[in-house]
């Protein structure tokens, strides 16, 4: 027994020296596809260049739990991730990112009050709307009651698979204005009201999960609309001169924030790296690739007028769009996304 | 026992060390752990213990005592530990919807003054006396079967009755019972096409039969995700196959094998095939050449002489891969989730998003118990029939 159990100890302890021996390079996790090939271009690797030491970059596709049980596992393998506003307020409240230390990026003021938290510093704003291939559709829709209007417009929509937007957008289609979307989903009956709505469209319905997935849908003319993230329009505008239309009135508009994944083994290499991509110059450098609104005050100014048209925070876009209201789904996230599976599966 | 029996043993046991230990780090402990994370939930009362307490003579329907709140708010200024905290509050929004945003707040209004605080003057949702009815179940016991019951979309109602779920609230059953048809539709497809094929194969020698085994073993080598990705192109409305049969003229427009039920067995039938043919072909090849000719020779018709030795005799790969098939088809994630439509998502994807984005690890568990169990006993229904068939035999 005493061989056994020393091999067991060895084989024990060379499992735990393979993990914990090799330092690990810091790891920057973001969104994949056209966005983040622009991050690898102005943040990524010249942050590699200017510290010396190599950026390992991965993606996902969220998800609270994945960061969850990353930090409870202990050493997490990630360092700098960019998370959703949701997934920001509730690990800032579980405790399972590092606090931002504010200093290092120039002080709270030099951000939009929005973008500013005890956890995380906010990257991106990001528009979620109707998009749609100009080529293919001679009749541009305007509301997401075209959206819903098959009659006008047949053939597939592309939809995000969850509750989250798909209700929003539900009751603007039922006739809702769009700054009382919240107050009336916060109501049981509002609730029974946007998943009637979706009913009406649901065979019409592509779900889509992955940031990239709308784009291919549409290029494929799988679906003639689908809703998808702005920037990610106009960056495949410019890269493959599509004529992709994007629909700022009745779109939801949230910030994307960078965390540093608590007891994470590079934390100064990440806030470092935080601190590098928040800074105005290299901030201002983002919307030529891809357009997505500005967190540094600075930048915005910084950027060339001819992308500032395509913005979500440009005056114009801005009219018709309503925030995503985080704390509405951080209370109801886990309810209503059981009934949307329940809804889906039925 | 003398010595060198011993000395044999102990060798014989540190050569299948490695194997034990991996069994019991990789599977073994996993799986307890799971099971172990539905039925336990000792997060509130080990957060909570005065309020605990305090509710254990409330009887849940009238409004919240004045002890159960200061014991409570005490309760909450215990809590140094922000994780602890944070399961807390996951714990409670699993069981009712509000408590994230009521529980921040009310951390800080208890941290931020001393002495007694007035709940309800704070959120008028204290005093709702479904909140504390969620505090007091969550604090009452370590040990739930919320999870479980959920997971066949049963819940207890105030007074402890096991009662279903309202049926636009949960679906797991749906879910659960989709998942067996369509693993079996994808292990009677693989029947149909491995049991031909394999009986092809195992008849030919020299190239041919090495291409045929290729054409099964390439597709084997090639990762889950490229296949469905194939497939995915193959399959969409303007793809390979849909332009093809317009092309010709079979269809004016395209047919629908994508987003759909069609699709999601066409693409698993494939992954799944090796797993079909492999263990028929090798039970094949074991069977005498010369039993057909000598059906023959005794006078029996081809059809006769397949149905009467061939068959039979094959049976057992038949059966062997069936359950290969069909244990890995349970599984199935990936490829539903890109080929399929929203109808045609399985059981794991429910695991999958209790498990990476509600951090329910709880739920996770339960629906994967769930499985499991069904699993086994159909397993056992299996071992059952087989076991009488051996025995008339």
């Amino acid at each position: 027994m005493k061989i056994l159990n020393a091999a067991l100890m060895a084989c024990a302890l060379a499992t735990i020296g393979t993990m914990t021996a090799e330092a690990r390079d810091l790891t920057v996790v973001s969104w994949g596809g056209n966005y983040q090939d622009a991050q690898r271009k102005i943040y990524f690797e010249p942050f590699a260049k200017q510290s010396g030491k190599p950026v390992l970059d991965e993606s996902w596709d969220g998800g609270y739990g994945v960061l969850q049980a990353k930090v409870k596992a202990g050493i997490p393998n990630w360092d700098a991730v960019q998370v959703e506003a949701e997934e920001l307020a509730l690990g800032c409240a579980d405790g399972i990112y590092e606090k931002i230390d504010w200093d290092k990026f120039g002080g709270k003021s030099a951000f939009l009050p929005a973008a500013v938290s005890d956890c995380g510093v906010g990257a991106i704003v990001w528009s979620t709307g109707i998009s749609y291939d100009g080529d293919k559709l001679k009749q541009a829709p305007a509301s997401w009651a075209d959206f819903w209007d098959t009659t006008k417009i047949p053939g597939k929509r592309g939809l995000r698979k969850g509750a989250k937007y798909a209700l929003e957008f539900a009751l603007m289609a039922d006739g809702v204005a769009a700054d009382e979307v919240y107050a009336v989903l916060a109501t049981p009956e509002g609730v029974d009201r946007a998943f009637k709505k979706l009913d009406e469209l649901k065979p019409n319905i592509v779900w889509w999960e992955a940031g990239a997935q709308p784009l291919q849908l549409l290029s494929s003319g799988e679906v003639v609309m689908t809703t998808a993230y702005n920037g990610r329009i106009s960056g495949l505008n410019r890269s493959e001169g599509k004529h992709f239309g994007f629909v700022f009135p009745g779109s939801v508009y949230a910030i994307d924030s960078w965390v540093i994944l608590k007891d994470s083994p590079n934390k100064d290499a990440a806030m470092d790296f935080l601190a590098y991509a928040s800074k105005a110059d290299n901030q201002s450098k983002l919307p030529e690739y891809i357009a997505y609104g500005l967190t540094n005050t600075e930048a915005g100014k910084l950027v060339p007028a001819k992308f500032q048209a395509e913005l979500p925070t440009s005056p114009e876009n801005l009219k018709g769009a309503i925030a995503l209201d985080v704390d509405f789904w951080t209370d109801n996230s886990e309810a209503l996304t059981q009934r949307f599976n329940a809804w889906l599966a039925q | 026992m003398n010595a060198p029996r011993l000395s044999k043993q102990v060798i014989s046991l540190v050569l299948v060390a490695p194997l034990l230990l991996f069994l019991v780090v990789f599977f073994a402990f996993p799986l307890v752990t799971m099971m172990k994370s539905a039925v336990s939930d000792p997060v509130a009362a080990r957060a909570l213990p005065a309020t605990a307490r305090a509710v254990a003579g409330w009887d849940r329907v009238s409004p919240p005592t004045e002890a159960m709140k200061t014991a409570f708010v005490a309760d909450i200024r215990q809590i140094n530990d922000d994780q602890l905290f944070g399961d807390l509050v996951r714990r409670l929004n699993s069981a009712k919807s509000g408590f994230r945003t009521l529980m921040t707040k009310t951390r800080a209004a208890a941290s931020n003054a001393a002495g007694t605080i007035d709940l309800i003057a704070l959120d008028k949702r204290w005093a709702d006396p479904s909140y504390w009815q969620a505090v007091s179940v969550a604090a009452s016991s370590s040990i739930t079967d919320r999870n479980l019951l959920a997971a066949v979309d049963l819940q207890r109602d105030a007074s402890g009755a096991i009662t279903a779920l309202a049926a636009d609230a949960s679906a797991n059953k749906t879910i659960m019972l989709r998942t067996f048809v369509m693993a079996l539709t994808v292990t009677v497809a693989c029947v149909l096409i491995g049991l031909p094929f394999a009986m092809i194969a195992a008849s030919l020698d020299g190239w041919k039969r090495q291409l045929l085994l290729g054409a099964v073993l390439l597709p084997l080598w090639t990762s889950l995700l490229v296949r469905t990705a194939a497939w995915f192109i193959l399959l969409q409305d303007t793809g390979l196959i849909n332009s093809a049969l317009m092309q010709l003229g079979l269809t004016s427009g395209p047919v629908p094998l994508i987003f759909n039920r069609t699709g999601v067995i066409i693409a698993m039938t494939h992954v799944l095939l090796p797993f079909m043919v492999l263990p028929i072909f090798s039970v094949l090849i074991g069977i005498p050449k010369n039993l057909m000719p000598a059906a023959a020779s005794l006078g029996a018709h081809p059809v006769r002489a397949f149905w009467a030795v061939l068959l039979p005799l094959s049976l057992r790969g038949v059966v062997s891969g069936s359950l290969l098939v069909f244990m890995s088809a349970l599984g199935y994630y990936i490829t539903p989730a890109l080929i399929g439509g929203a109808k045609d998502q399985m059981i794991s994807s429910v695991i999958a998003y209790y498990a990476t984005g509600a951090a329910n690890w709880g739920m996770a568990g339960a629906l994967g118990l769930v499985l499991l169990s069904a699993t086994l006993i159909l397993y056992a229904v299996y071992l059952r029939l087989s076991s009488e068939r051996e025995a008339r035999a």
